[in-house]
């Protein structure tokens, strides 16, 4: 392929990201998810695109790259989740441009089709850009209630279904307009950025909604630590809110502790709890409010471990199950599919120790295999039924309504970035 | 590297805060400078071998680069051509904030050399991490480094921090987990200063020669035997121009360590930093390379793991129970992979295949009906049908033929080819190259030259010197029908194996006399039934000559306590054992006290019948114990012959008739009585020995002994040896006339 060689100077020039990403240095879904926005912003910006075909050519390159991402560290699930934004994306910005071409192609053609008439190509752009980008997104969606009830030309709507099924022959007619060159990356790029942006802000447009979920003199239970839940606590008693929190310790990382110690630096009533006081306790909680590590298109959760059993006692006494969730967190792959079932299993020593257990762990004697095991993972998987409501940062969902979110942040194309870079070569 | 150094002397001019700020950097010694690992070390460097499909290499500098070493200095030796083309195909070169150079030797013997060679090219400057590349560990250097660091402040002389680990030993066979012996530690519990390195000991006495000098200097020293020696050494420059000075150190711990803790001119010390939560092991033997193995597939290694890339290995998924599968495995569906497992890449699996608790490399073909358990299978690899393959290693392209056999313990080396139904015995070591010559010992070389390896041949050769010849020239190619066997191999127990089968290709390495006894501890087959029993069986021969030997308790004593499983029982001899000799010293005492005080006989048995309430004694001691008394006091009753002894005895036995009559009522508390005077007469107070069948009577007199005792002490005596019927003789006239008088009165 043409792309091949440019690909492989900016797969080097990548490798100091995909060594933090595999040795799973990077600690959370967010520093993650930027990690991984910013390194294919990076791959974007190096990709030397040809004169046809752009977007293919980008699609191509974010595509190799993520693979090898998203096989790096495959239980992060927020790296794919990004890897398919990102490729959403390109799809996005590639359709409003053809739209805009298309539209504003009597236009250029008047002013002799020339290449550096960009000021005035600008602003044609910038007037229709809304409605191009509304129009482009829907195309991409399935059909729905909104789509239907929006008003939108056909003509428009026809060609783009047309060009995102990935051929490249169909877009190079339309792409032959030299006008678009540079501009397809540029705003690639700037969307990208506003990825990155997103992902930083989430924390606070999660916590913007607290005060309507969190009342005076409630309870709220927690497990293990997350910053979007404390932020959102913290949020919620900025407002002026009094409230308890209990937090389960979150064995064995203990994490617990962590989030505890910093809730009463805040400010915060707090009560620390072992994990397994947490039925003795639900009966007094109002709401249990929990971080996701990922959420998954059917509305269930990959969780830390340990809070399918709190989702299980606060269903019992029908304690609202609230699940805090950045964008990035969303999954567009269904919990059947093996790569979610794939737990991280991490180190035993998180158990015990070591030295303590050595004679139980000799593989010298006996038949070679120690007849301890020790078994550690890291995640729960938390089924839609079990939990009440989503905060994401564009408000509260309910887990059936998760799919429906889904596919407004990527395109169906992507959901498999493996299989396709495996026919393509 | 040039400006490195002139600003590294510049700084060191300045004050010492400014060494910190210093990348720092390690030493990676690429060559273990030890022959364990032969035969495959001759064809392959250690450090190149895979671990779990990953060479170990890999290992250690993805743990050195994820805990901050900056630059890393490799240094190659043995095959140092492989190393190198190894590391240049690989990502390390071009890491960023991690530097890989490699520095190349060709005549160094030993780590000594290799440190004295660095110290030549002036590259380290300050302090360093000295690891060798066979170590997989995941612990955070930044704690160890900081207090090495502040040590170094407070005392120049703390050149280095070694990283230990607890790791309890086995109890049967005083070998750690790695295979390794048994470490003896003395580390200042506050300092934690190493006062003492010892790996072997008579262990199977439970004697450490420790200095006097080491207990006198320090207030307090904690023994440790269940430490594991992790080989990461956090070193400071001096260490290098130390090598340099003497230059007769050669091994890192025999010699530098030890010749550090004896030497108290220079003052140096060494200092321990224990890891608790962190995993950290050298891979020593094949036995380590197995327990590692293991320990990277439970995950203890974590994130240094077959599923986690951290190096440029392929990606693995993991699935339950610990199975680890790479992609295009093509796996028959009657076949059946056990738990803790990891299959390679490209690896096919044929029908009712078996393979559980092993590692199989990238490429494999494996065929049907064939058993694979605990084996270590490098990259392809052909096993045919119906194999039955035990605990080995097997390395690349090894054949192995239908209906071939592998007992536990066996390493197949490089290309080799076993033939069909061929059964290799346990323990033996396979490989294309010829076993080399016995050689000096102090020589461990990782390689021996691989020419003198071949064609070389000063082994007592009687057979196939032709074949040989061949072979030296073409090691790889199919010969169908070669029997090899040399002459030291079919000398001994391997006459019936010492073919690999039709179509074999390979040299059946002998293995050398005495060693093979050891041969089951080093192996990567787990140790059998009958030599753990053996062990046992010696482990508790030696327990009991301890126990007889009464001045060895106070030693033996702690360190056994933590050591094994048969202490519950030997511990309450012991401490019957200790009880009665206090009783007996307690009874003294008090029959000491009512002799000099005058105190009456009723009280006296008070007293006694306290004493024996709280020792929880029979009335039979309480006799054997008084009676000792009496005569230990007979005996201080200055005496000028042997008439007036025996005369003392008797006025004290009078006077105390009435003490020994209360507790030597039953016949079998007077036996005891007897039996205690006859071991007095032979060990302790061997004054009385003339006078034992005189005093007998006497007691005979006083009604302290009936004649139905004396009887069943001399029936008793009858099977004993000659030494044991002394007194029986001596008191031969006495005893007859009992008889005489007894068979009378019937």
């Amino acid at each position: 392929m043409l792309e091949q060689k440019p690909l492989l100077s900016s797969l080097s020039l990548a490798f100091a990201c995909f060594f933090d990403l595999r040795a799973s240095k990077i600690e959370g879904s967010q520093a993650t998810a930027r990690q991984t926005a910013e390194l294919l912003r990076s791959v974007i910006s190096q990709q030397r695109v040809p004169y046809t075909n752009q977007a293919g050519a980008l699609i191509d390159a974010v595509r190799a790259v993520g693979e090898q991402l998203i096989a790096a560290n495959p239980v992060e699930l927020a790296v794919g989740n990004i890897v398919r934004r990102v490729l959403h994306i390109i799809r996005e910005e590639d359709l409003s441009l053809t739209t805009a071409a298309i539209a504003g192609f009597n236009l250029s053609a008047a002013s002799d089709g020339d290449d550096d008439d960009d000021g005035e190509q600008d602003e044609h752009t910038v007037l229709s850009a809304a409605a191009v980008a509304a129009s482009a997104r829907n195309a991409l969606r399935p059909p729905s209630l909104q789509t239907l009830l929006e008003d939108m030309p056909e003509s428009v709507a026809i060609p783009h279904t047309s060009s995102s099924g990935g051929d490249s022959e169909g877009k190079s007619k339309s792409a032959d307009k030299s006008s678009r060159t540079r501009r397809l990356k540029h705003d690639v790029i700037e969307a990208v950025n506003e990825l990155i942006q997103d992902i930083n802000t989430c924390h606070e447009q999660i916590a913007e909604q607290a005060v309507e979920h969190i009342h005076q003199n409630e309870v709220i239970l927690t497990l293990g630590s997350s910053k979007t839940v404390l932020e959102f606590l913290y949020a919620a008693k900025e407002k002026k809110r009094s409230f308890r929190v209990f937090v389960a310790e979150g064995a064995p990382r203990y994490q617990g502790h962590l989030l505890a110690k910093e809730l009463v630096t805040r400010g915060l009533h707090t009560t620390l709890i072992t994990d397994s006081a947490v039925f003795a306790i639900i009966s007094r909680v109002n709401m249990v409010i929990v971080g996701a590590h990922a959420v998954m298109a059917n509305g269930g959760v990959i969780v830390p471990v340990g809070l399918n059993m709190v989702a299980l006692a606060a269903q019992k006494h029908a304690v609202p199950f609230v699940v805090l969730a950045g964008s990035h967190k969303l999954c567009p792959l269904y919990p059947h599919n093996p790569e979610v079932l794939l737990n991280e299993l991490r180190s035993p020593s998180e158990l015990l120790d070591f030295g303590e257990f050595s004679d139980c762990l000799d593989f010298g004697s006996g038949i070679g295999s120690p007849l301890l095991h020790v078994v550690n993972p890291a995640f729960d998987y938390v089924p839609p039924k079990l939990v009440s409501l989503f905060i994401t940062d564009t408000g509260g969902h309910n887990p059936s309504y998760m799919y429906r979110l889904i596919a407004d942040y990527y395109s169906a194309d992507d959901l498999v970035v493996r299989r396709r870079v495996a026919l393509g070569n | 590297m040039p400006p490195q150094r002139k600003g590294a002397a510049a700084r060191v001019s300045e004050d010492t805060e400014d060494l910190t700020r210093h990348p720092l950097q390690a030493i990676l010694l690429a060559d273990s400078f030890a022959t364990k690992f032969r035969p495959i070390t001759l064809e392959r460097p250690k450090v190149l071998l895979p671990l779990v499909n990953v060479p170990m290499i890999d290992y250690t500098l993805a743990w050195l680069e994820s805990a901050g070493v900056e630059e890393v200095f490799v240094f190659c030796c043995a095959h140092s051509k492989q190393v190198i083309e190894y590391l240049e195909k690989s990502e390390w070169f071009s890491q960023p904030n991690f530097s890989v150079v490699t520095i190349e030797s060709h005549n160094s013997v030993s780590a000594g050399d290799a440190l004295r060679l660095i110290y030549e090219r002036n590259v380290i400057n300050g302090d360093f991490v000295l690891i060798s590349g066979d170590t997989v560990s995941n612990m955070s250097l930044t704690q160890v480094i900081q207090e090495h660091k502040e040590r170094r402040k407070k005392d120049s002389n703390a050149v280095m921090t070694m990283v230990i680990k607890q790791s309890k030993p086995s109890p049967i066979t005083h070998q750690s987990r790695l295979g390794t012996d048994e470490l003896f530690l003395a580390i200042d519990p506050q300092t934690k200063q190493l006062l003492f390195y010892e790996e072997k000991t008579d262990s199977y006495r439970g004697i450490i020669p420790l200095d006097n000098a080491l207990l006198g200097d320090n207030p307090s020293i904690c023994l440790h035997n269940d430490k594991q020696d992790c080989y990461i050494d956090i070193c400071s420059q001096e260490v290098l121009s130390l090598f340099t000075d003497n230059f007769d150190y050669q091994h890192l711990r025999r010699h530098f360590v030890k010749g550090l803790l004896v030497d108290d001119i220079m003052g140096y010390k060494i200092f321990t930093h224990e890891i608790h939560s962190s995993y950290a092991a050298r891979i020593d033997n094949y036995r380590s390379y197995d327990t590692i193995s293991k320990d990277i597939i439970q995950r203890w290694t974590y994130p240094f793991v077959p599923d986690v890339m951290f190096s440029g290995n392929s990606a693995t998924h993991l699935e339950r129970e610990g199975m680890y599968r790479a992609s295009e495995i093509e796996q028959s569906r009657s076949a059946h992979i056990g738990p803790f497992t990891v299959i390679g890449k490209g690896t096919k699996i044929g029908n009712n295949s078996k393979i559980s608790n092993s590692v199989i490399g990238k490429g494999c073909s494996i065929g049907s009906n064939v058993s694979i358990t605990g084996s270590y299978i490098w990259d392809s690899v052909t096993i045919e049908d119906g194999c039955d393959i035990r605990h080995a290693i097997i390395c690349d392209g090894v054949v192995i033929k239908s209906g071939a056999a592998l007992e536990p313990g066996v390493v197949l080396s490089f290309k080799v080819v076993i033939g069909q139904q061929c059964i290799v015995p346990s323990y033996s070591k396979v490989s294309l190259y010829q076993q080399p010559t016995v050689e000096d010992s102090d020589e461990e070389l990782e390689y021996a030259d691989n020419s003198s390896g071949t064609v070389d041949s000063s082994i007592t050769c009687t057979v196939d010197t032709l074949n040989r010849e061949m072979m030296s020239e073409t090691p790889a190619s199919q010969m169908l029908s070669l029997h090899l066997s040399s002459g030291v191999e079919a000398e001994v127990h391997m006459e019936k194996y010492a073919y690999l089968g039709p179509g074999g290709v390979g040299h059946v390495w002998s293995i050398c006399e005495g060693a093979h006894e050891e041969e089951w501890r080093h192996s990567v087959a787990p140790s059998p039934a009958d030599k753990l029993a053996e062990a046992i069986q010696s482990l508790e021969d030696d327990l009991e000559l301890l126990n007889l030997d009464g001045n060895a308790l106070s030693v033996s004593g702690e360190l056994k306590s933590g050591r094994n499983g048969t202490d519950s029982e030997d511990d309450d001899v012991e401490d019957s054992r200790d009880d009665s000799i206090y009783y007996e010293k307690e009874v003294e005492a008090t029959f000491l006290r009512a002799v000099n005080e005058n105190i009456k006989v009723p009280d006296v048995i008070l007293e006694m019948n306290s004493l024996r309430l709280s020792y929880n004694m029979t009335s039979a001691d309480c006799a054997g114990a008084i009676f000792y008394a009496m005569m230990k006091q007979a005996l201080e009753i200055p005496h000028a012959t042997a008439g007036e002894l025996r005369k003392s005895a008797a006025s004290i036995i009078d006077a105390w008739n009435k003490l020994l009559k209360f507790y030597s009522k039953e016949i079998d508390d007077q036996i005891e009585v007897i039996m205690k005077f006859e071991e007095m007469c032979l060990e302790s107070v061997k004054e009385f020995s003339p006078h034992f069948s005189q005093i007998l009577h006497l007691l005979y007199d006083k009604d302290i002994l009936e004649e139905d005792a004396i009887l069943r002490w001399a029936d008793e005596k009858k099977d004993a040896e000659e030494s044991d019927k002394v007194f029986v003789k001596q008191s031969e006239k006495l005893i007859q006339w009992l008889r005489e008088a007894s068979e009378e009165e019937d």
